[in-house]
């Protein structure tokens, strides 16, 4: 069984199955997508295949600019937020014993594992009047009466962080845990305090993944379709959240499947930058 | 005055101890050797030194100050790391004026000072030069530099040669040790390698299991071992059984070594006696006979693989002083009783 | 000593960030009555018993268990072949496939739901349960694509020639030396995919959300709809289960080496 290149055209089989199910349910949606896009819209939900640019053409709506300049706004103050947060807690992580690691790395994975839905519910309930930390900060002395946080764009902006912080631990943590630790070793020697020689040393040389975590976790913001609408007012909907209502309350499939395709493009764009940035760290 | 002083250091990690009770006093601008095999312990001293590892107990004193408490950074030392752990992301002039602009010194004093470290170990034009660009041998002197540029009182070095090819290995001890007494700087040095130790250090101690086994000069280690784990450590050496006569004499397998006697308190013990001291001669005669099982023939010595009483040891001797003996033959071995020592087991 | 105290404040603040909403959730969740209070007011742990025995909850939870479960192996039926030609076959251009591989996970899930509602529309099974199998398989291929890669790279080559040079043919290799060495990979590809598949909303939602409801669209129904303590007894069972899964694979593989540090030194 040595490692060698396909002769036959049997050594292909292999590929055939997984080939086939990547291209019919996932390459051939993308494709169904785009042509809806280009649909015209008929009233009472329905649409006609067309081709048509209607459904782009209202990206030039200064309702939807506003509402693209919001969700990318919003997604770098998460992505900064998160990569500054998480940058000091994956390096403290991956110092740690195995053992511990494993113990928070299992706590990143189930929070990780929790849909935007739970999030939405754990945070609207956290913030609530009636169940949220404001009745602790009454118990404690510090506040009035109890009141609801929520809708709030701090209340979005805090959910979104929680949301996307166990993904941003998880995307560093493989730069972190193989970083050398005489590094920061050497600087103490050289006369650096620990906190100086981490910024000196450790954060330069992490430079790239630092840039490419913030990418992956704009991308990854991008994403937030329910947690803008749970815990924010109409002001704070975002790009996806936009979709999500398009295809499913306005039955506006098109208008929806352009605003998909564009966010496709701009995820894509993003992530070829990522893995750019990426090859130029391998490069040195 | 004392360079470096350490006061029963210790370190357990839970039930394990790396460093058991260690004391040393090491003269101010002399060159030490940390040697022993791995897991002696002698990287966690070196680090419990540099302040790199909490000891568990004991103290550590450099010119007479205790640094015990005092963090790494506020040590005024040197250290070159196995790793070289050289930052990636500055120059080699960079790397070099880390400490002084640190320290707050003016950029053109950086700048000077770096070039003079450059010199120093034979750098010159490489300030501007990339870390990654740089050879093996390049980029130990660039650490070595590095090191030194603040002046440090204490220089440490963990494993530094490892890396190099053996060529090269030898030729950087030799300038180390010239570096070394040009600065005056008390050095210490950890290594596994018991050939480096002899040829630079001035002082050579010994570690095994986390205890210092010998502390004295290489010459003085190799002739006058402590114990059967340094006699077995430094050079080579064959480890034999011996037992205590009525009358005291050494006995090794029941024949009386001549001249020499078992130590007063031993009933039994290990004899060492180098392979260069085992003489063969016609069999009959010397201390006991012995058959030849291997002969390994390397052009300026030769090597004979002897055995009896199911113990295999070795003797080396030039092609000229040795006789023609050969593979199958029973010769006779001789001792002399000057060249033996007799440990405890 | 102030490094030590610092790590502290920034372990124990961030355990309390992440903490937070659960232990709000959890302590709603056992309120006595059908109220969102907290601190709890009574203490009942009906809100459990109400996912077996209420007939909407119960329905919902097999549905998503099913879903889950039906995704996960298809997940990596279809990742196995890929990682396992990945390994077997120098040809550079499998890199493609598994970027295609990979790709679905990057992109924000909403866009993969709207493709495929797109496409199940289009194709005119829309709605119908199967569906929604596919859909989730196709959305977390790239887990077990990933673990499985993982474990194909760290099969010791000389193991595979060794049991050729005693006369196995290759398919004999696959069954008796690769198969049993990539086992806990392909369990752990399963159990992500399991656990992620559970608590997917957004993608069951716009494929089949009008015919079948899982445990997380019902959720959000009852979010919108009405309000009752099991869902956040549905929460606290969701995160129980994803700890336990995970943790599981933690104790029989080496979980930080399939998240991308070292492989662990083994003693």
């Amino acid at each position: 069984m040595r490692r060698e290149p396909p002769r036959r055209l049997a050594d292909y089989a292999p590929l055939v199955f997984p080939g086939l199910m990547l291209l019919v349910f996932f390459v051939v949606p993308f494709g169904t997508m785009t042509a809806v896009s280009f649909f015209r819209r008929q009233q009472g939900g329905f649409y006609t295949p067309d081709f048509v640019l209607d459904n782009y053409g209202r990206f030039l709506s200064p309702f939807f600019g506003n509402v693209l300049l919001f969700s990318i706004l919003l997604a770098v103050a998460v992505a900064l937020a998160c990569v500054a947060l998480a940058l000091p807690f994956t390096f403290t992580l991956s110092r740690m014993a195995r053992r511990t690691q494993v113990l928070w790395l299992v706590a990143m994975l189930s929070v990780l594992s929790l849909s935007e839905v739970i999030i939405g519910f754990a945070w609207s309930t956290l913030l609530s009047r009636t169940a949220g930390i404001t009745n602790i900060l009454v118990a404690l002395g510090l506040m009035e009466s109890p009141r609801a946080l929520v809708p709030s764009l701090g209340a979005v902006l805090t959910a979104m962080i929680y949301q996307a912080l166990p993904y941003t631990v998880l995307v560093m943590y493989p730069a972190l845990v193989r970083l050398d630790p005489t590094l920061l070793e050497a600087a103490r020697t050289l006369g650096a305090s620990p906190l100086r020689a981490f910024f000196n040393v450790v954060v330069p040389a992490l430079r790239n993944t630092l840039v490419a975590t913030v990418i992956m976790v704009f991308v990854f913001a991008l994403g937030s379709y329910l947690l803008p609408q749970i815990l924010g007012r109409p002001t704070h909907w975002t790009l996806s959240v936009l979709i999500t209502d398009q295809a499913v309350y306005q039955s506006n499939m098109p208008f929806s499947a352009a605003m998909a395709v564009f966010l496709v493009l701009l995820s894509l764009a993003l992530v070829g930058l990522t893995v750019l940035v990426g090859r130029k760290d391998d490069g040195q | 005055m004392s360079g470096l002083e350490v006061e029963e250091l210790s370190k357990r990690f839970g039930a394990f101890t790396a460093v058991d009770r260690v004391s040393l006093n090491v003269p101010k601008g002399s060159f030490v050797c940390l040697l022993g095999p791995s897991g002696c312990g002698k990287t966690t001293l070196l680090r419990m030194v540099a302040g790199l590892e909490e000891p568990s107990e004991g103290r550590v004193r450099l010119e007479g100050e205790d640094m015990t408490s005092t963090p790494t950074h506020q040590r005024n030392i040197g250290m070159v790391f196995q790793s070289l752990a050289l930052f990636t992301h500055l120059s080699v002039g960079q790397n070099i004026a880390y400490a002084l602009r640190i320290r707050g010194i003016a950029r053109e004093a950086q700048d000077k000072r770096a070039q003079e470290l450059l010199e120093m170990v034979h750098l010159g034009g490489f300030a501007d030069r990339p870390v990654a660009k740089l050879s093996g041998g390049q980029r130990q002197r660039v650490a070595i530099a590095r090191a030194l540029a603040h002046s440090p009182r204490l220089f440490l070095l963990d494993e530094p040669l490892s890396a190099l090819d053996a060529k090269l290995r030898e030729a950087m001890q030799v300038e180390l040790r010239q570096l070394q007494q040009s600065l005056g700087i008390t050095t210490v040095v950890v290594t596994h390698d018991q050939r480096e130790a002899m040829t630079m250090a001035d002082l050579v101690v010994v570690m095994g299991e986390g205890r210092v086994r010998q502390a004295a000069t290489p010459i003085e280690v190799y002739r006058n071992p402590a114990d059967a784990f340094v006699a077995g450590f430094i050079g080579s050496t064959n480890l034999l059984p011996v037992t205590r006569a009525a009358d005291g004499a050494a006995l090794l397998w029941g024949s009386p070594v001549d001249g020499l006697a078992m130590p007063a308190e031993l009933a039994s013990g290990v004899l060492s006696v180098r392979p260069e001291d085992v003489h063969l001669q016609a069999a009959g005669t010397g201390t006991l006979d012995a058959r030849i099982t291997f002969v390994r023939d390397l052009g300026a010595t030769v090597e004979t693989f002897l055995c009896t009483n199911d113990t295999t040891f070795i003797s080396v001797a030039s092609p000229r002083e040795r006789g023609p003996f050969s593979v199958g033959h029973t010769v006779g071995v001789s001792l002399p009783a000057t060249r033996c020592l007799v440990f405890a087991a | 000593m102030s490094a030590r105290v610092l790590r502290w404040l920034l372990l124990g603040a961030l355990a309390l960030f992440l903490a937070a909403p659960l232990i709000i959730v959890a302590g709603v969740s056992v309120n006595e009555k059908q109220s969102l209070d907290f601190p709890p007011r009574g203490f009942s742990l009906a809100w459990y018993l109400e996912i077996f025995t209420n007939r909407e909850w119960r329905n919902a939870l097999w549905a998503s268990l099913g879903l889950a479960a039906c995704s996960a192996a298809l997940a990596v039926a279809v990742a196995f072949p890929l990682a396992w030609f990945g390994w077997r076959r120098i040809a550079p251009w499998t890199k493609v496939l598994q970027l295609l591989g990979v790709a679905p996970f990057v992109l924000p899930p909403v866009i993969t739901a709207l493709g495929l509602l797109t496409f199940w529309a289009t194709t005119g099974f829309y709605g119908q349960a199967w569906t929604a199998v596919i859909s989730h398989a196709t959305f977390f291929v790239t887990l077990p694509l990933v673990t499985l890669t993982l474990g194909f790279a760290s099969i010791d080559r000389p193991v595979v020639e060794a049991a050729a040079t005693m006369g196995a043919d290759d398919a004999t290799i696959l069954r008796t030396v690769v198969l049993p060495l990539i086992l806990p990979y392909v369990i752990s590809g399963y159990a992500f995919t399991f656990v992620l598949s559970l608590n997917e909303y957004i993608i069951a939602y716009m494929t089949v959300g009008f015919t079948l409801e899982t445990l997380p669209i019902k959720i959000f129904n009852a979010l919108r709809y009405g309000y009752t303590p099991t869902m956040a007894s549905v929460t606290v069972l969701f995160i129980s289960l994803a700890a336990v899964v995970f943790g599981l694979i933690s104790r029989h593989g080496d979980l930080p080496h399939l998240l991308g540090a070292p492989a662990a030194e083994r003693d």
